[in-house]
């Protein structure tokens, strides 16, 4: 008998392996792109794991995390982007 | 609320899946452009579903807690901030010259800026 906890489990094994390629971009990729790129796909995998612990553990104000570090992951992607274009 | 439980769990196992094909993506495409593409589209689309899986999972807590609301709020958020960070960005790679890839037929921006449509920015 699978239990849904179970499904949630494995899907948290597989969001992990994503995140394991994602660093292996982050670590060698040959441009500044890549690898804002990549830090763009592990925060939003991270985003994902932290709205699952939040249901695990049955607390609401972890979601609020999530939605804040979203948001500064947001700011960030944008200030390295017009950085590298010579606009600040 | 066991079937509600097992239909969020079995969506948040299909949004991780996405996520892992972005990840996929990102380690397999050619180009900085083309792991731009995947590496967005694919995870907006992953981390939508994996929150309307937790929405779902959770969704007889609604009478003690906003789930579903705060769920609605973190996914338009990322509807509306996923595909300008990732058009920001390439255009910065673009505008950079981070080389195309040798397989690239067509380049508009390229025809746009010969033609004078669009400056490049300047060092001000």
């Amino acid at each position: 008998m699978i239990s849904p906890e179970m499904i949630v489990y494995i899907a948290v094994g597989v969001m992990t392996l994503a995140m394991l390629m994602a660093m292996v971009r982050f670590v060698k990729g040959p441009s500044v792109v890549d690898r804002v790129v990549a830090f763009d796909s592990l925060t939003i995998s991270s985003l994902v794991i932290i709205s699952v612990i939040a249901m695990l553990s049955n607390r609401m104000i972890y979601f609020d995390v999530a939605i804040v570090y979203g948001l500064l992951s947001f700011i960030g992607v944008i200030v390295v982007a017009k950085y590298i274009q010579k606009g600040l | 609320m066991e079937i509600m439980k097992l239909a969020g769990a079995v969506m948040l196992l299909m949004g991780s899946f996405s996520l892992l094909i972005s990840a996929i993506g990102l380690l397999r495409m050619p180009d900085v452009y083309n792991r731009v593409q995947t590496g967005t589209k694919a995870s907006t689309l992953g981390a939508i579903m994996a929150f309307i899986g937790v929405g779902l999972y959770k969704f007889d807590a609604w009478s003690d807690g906003n789930w579903i609301g705060r769920v609605l709020i973190l996914i338009i958020f990322i509807l509306l901030t996923n595909p300008v960070s990732s058009h920001v960005l390439m255009r910065a790679a673009y505008f950079m010259k981070v080389p195309l890839s040798k397989l690239t037929k067509v380049d508009k921006l390229k025809e746009d800026i010969d033609n004078n449509v669009i400056k490049e920015p300047s060092n001000e």
